[in-house]
């Protein structure tokens, strides 16, 4: 499967492991068609998880991360992707409805957005809340006092 | 509330002409309300006493648990994770140090793992019990309440007596555990199934062919398996959609593929059949304890770990099958003693994602008796 990417893709494409676990980088701009690759044509058949890390002092802050399982083959992978502060991803949610809340959590807590999502709001968070706590430079302490003094009529939630 | 979080915009709410006309109620559920077993909020849109759709709001329990690990070592987190699916505090546990040891590339000791074994299994049937009980309770049978919180303090005493906590646990450190068994163990234990055994068949007498019992659940909520691989619903709603599939068969973890054990799978996916699955995996723990209570070996119950855990660069998916479903956590490790991101993928979040579905074309009532048998725990939905 991934001799094939590669051969498809060239470099774009980087298939790494680590402890046992298979995963692979994938260029950004390639993202929409391997996903829709791995789900049709590969059997993952069911988005396990989607998550982001950040890492502020890269000049691509992001790594979006979606775990994919398949029934079919009982195996796991992951696929990673770099992206830009600001920058955008196709929403898998028409591949697997699954990523519907999945990527809510990753715009409420990493302020990532994916285009052509259903309902692209914050989902653990109110609306109203400023910041993504997820994100490197939020700090543990940090909250929005001005919601949480409208909101909650107190002067701190600490 | 005044923040935005009550936006009914995507309902399709067109106009005021709708309220008028009386054909599509818009109720709201919540978020305190005795039956969504927590603070979970849902705003249902009707039409008579039909459900046409729902949305959940979420996140009044939001407590920023992948961000508290993030500035934790990996020890000082372990706790943490008792506080997400608190009535199944000790998979949660066992998630955990399963990865961080994944991570290290240790393993804990035969011994260990034996222990682990049981003491998960044992959460396995109390988590399943609180579920029977509360959800009977909503549907409106009150005895099986009684019953199932009469049984599961048994395990509850199990776990006091081996770790002095009932139920945020902390039973198992990275690497083993820290708590040799007490005197009597095996003996309790074998105690609890002879006691237990007999139990489930009174749970069944009860409900299995009581005639409400059956009309409340048969057909309500129904779920297809192609449906919960797409919502990536998994635990025992997925297997009584007919899906046979369990992490613990699938992709075995710590030493699961010793046990002689079966996945019991329903037909229809209602919720007549998650009841019925979910009564069987009762019965296959005990099997599962049954088989591990003799065969714990002597030795060690903790592998060699440093005193400080600092795992080398790298990043680790790995999951186990907790009593709502596949719990997976995902470390990004920068070498340091804290994990540089930590992300808990739980069950009841991606779950309760089906409600929706499953409500549509139900009555009010019915959706009282699903979000019951999707057992759900808000803390871990919130984090």
């Amino acid at each position: 499967m991934i001799e094939k990417f590669k051969s498809m893709y060239g470099s774009g494409i980087e298939a790494l492991t680590y402890v046992g676990q298979n995963y692979i980088t994938v260029d950004r701009s390639l993202i929409p068609e391997i996903l829709q690759i791995l789900r049709k044509e590969e059997q993952f058949d069911y988005c396990v998880d989607l998550t982001a890390v950040h890492y502020p002092a890269r000049e691509k802050q992001f790594d979006i991360v979606w775990v994919l399982y398949s029934f079919a083959r009982n195996q796991r992978m992951r696929v990673t992707t770099r992206i830009a502060d600001g920058e955008t991803l196709a929403s898998s949610v028409p591949i697997w409805a699954t990523a519907n809340w999945l990527e809510r959590e990753v715009f409420d807590m990493f302020g990532i957005r994916f285009d052509g999502h259903p309902d692209m709001k914050r989902i653990l968070l109110p609306d109203g809340w400023k910041g993504h706590p997820l994100r490197k430079d939020y700090s543990i302490l940090q909250q929005d006092k001005e919601w949480v003094q409208i909101n909650l009529g107190i002067e701190s939630g600490q | 509330m005044t923040d935005s979080n009550t936006s009914l915009s995507h309902l399709d709410l067109e106009t005021d002409k709708t309220f008028l006309d009386a054909n599509e109620l818009v109720i709201n559920m919540g978020p305190q309300h005795p039956a969504t077993h927590g603070v979970l909020r849902v705003i249902l849109r009707l039409d008579g006493e039909k459900v046409l759709g729902l949305e959940c709001v979420i996140g009044y329990l939001h407590r920023g648990v992948e961000k508290i690990g993030e500035h934790r070592t990996y020890a000082m987190f372990n706790p943490y994770v008792d506080r997400m699916d608190y009535v199944a505090a000790v998979s949660n546990g066992l998630g955990y140090c399963e990865t961080v040891e994944k991570l290290l590339n240790v393993e804990a000791p035969p011994r260990a793992q034996y222990v682990r074994v049981i003491l998960t299994e044992l959460n396995r049937i109390a988590s399943h019990q609180l579920w029977l009980g509360t959800h009977a309770l909503d549907i409106g049978a009150i005895t099986p309440l009684f019953y199932t919180f009469r049984d599961r303090e048994e395990i509850l005493k199990i776990y006091e007596k081996y770790c002095g906590a009932r139920l945020t646990t902390h039973a198992f450190r990275i690497g083993g555990l820290q708590y040799e068994t007490y005197n009597g163990f095996e003996r309790e234990v074998k105690n609890f199934l002879d006691f237990f055994r007999p139990k489930i068949d009174e749970y069944e007498e009860l409900l299995t062919t009581n005639r409400i019992w059956v009309e409340r659940t048969k057909n309500v909520g129904k779920i297809t398996g192609e449906d919960c691989i797409a919502l990536g619903v998994t635990g025992p709603v997925l297997r009584a959609s007919g899906v046979k599939w369990d992490v613990r068969k699938a992709q075995p973890y710590a030493n699961y593929k010793n046990f002689d054990f079966e996945i019991p799978i329903g037909e229809n996916g209602d919720t007549y059949d998650r009841y019925l699955v979910r009564m069987a995996e009762m019965r296959q723990s005990v099997r599962i304890i049954e088989q591990a209570i003799d065969a714990i070996p002597e030795g060690p119950i903790m592998a060699k770990v440093p005193k400080v855990i600092k795992p080398a660069v790298g990043e680790v998916y790995h999951s186990i099958e907790a009593p709502k479903g596949e719990l997976g956590y995902f470390i990004v490790s920068d070498g340091s003693t804290q994990p540089y991101r930590l992300r808990v993928r739980p069950p009841s979040f991606v779950n309760l994602q089906a409600l929706d579905l499953m409500c549509r074309g139900q009555l009010v009532a019915d959706v009282i008796a699903v979000i019951g048998t999707l057992d759900i725990v808000l803390g871990e939905v919130d984090r």
